[in-house]
């Protein structure tokens, strides 16, 4: 039924699905963020976020980030002090 | 060759029209998830005016937290790129 080349060669649409899927990725995570940091912020639903409530969503995104890479790069220390990859 | 260009194209805007749909289910059911825990406490026989004022003040709300989610972790991206720039460029001089 098609015509171009699904399994690869087409570099227009290999192009275009990668950044899909980037794209994709990107919004799962903000997605994953904002359940995260709405439980930690959120308060009472009221007619508008309040600044302090803007600043917490703001402060949780980026801590968590710096969380994320904390966690990481200590979990990856770990695993080497154990010499090697086992657990 | 035009037709196959046509419908990579159509391929291309299916694609895009799926993701938007994944994208909409994801923040209906989060948004209903979220807005039924904050907004209802006590399930009664119906939702009743202050119930349904509380969850389209949550929905309002989800989005605007979304919204702000979405550009601190945006600028965060930014950030991190320009770091590793920065760092290749140190390791390279």
């Amino acid at each position: 039924m098609s015509d171009f080349d699904v399994s690869g060669n087409d570099k227009e649409l290999q192009e275009f699905l990668m950044i899909e899927k980037e794209k994709a990725q990107v919004n799962a995570q903000i997605h994953e963020f904002n359940e995260i940091c709405w439980e930690k912020c959120i308060g009472k639903p009221s007619t508008k976020l309040d600044h302090a409530t803007e600043t917490c969503l703001s402060n949780c995104v980026d801590r968590f980030i710096d969380t994320s890479l904390l966690i990481t790069q200590r979990f990856a220390q770990m695993l080497q002090k154990r010499g090697g990859g086992d657990l | 060759m035009a037709a196959a260009k046509m419908e990579k194209g159509e391929l291309m805007s299916q694609v895009k029209q799926q993701i938007a749909l994944a994208n909409a289910q994801e923040m209906l059911s989060k948004m209903t998830e979220k807005c039924f825990k904050k907004c209802i406490q006590k399930p009664g026989k119906s939702l009743d005016t202050t119930e349904q004022r509380c969850i389209s003040q949550c929905m309002d709300r989800f989005m605007d937290a979304w919204n702000l989610v979405s550009r601190t972790y945006g600028n965060r991206l930014q950030r991190e790129q320009y770091r590793s720039m920065d760092s290749v460029e140190e390791m390279s001089s």
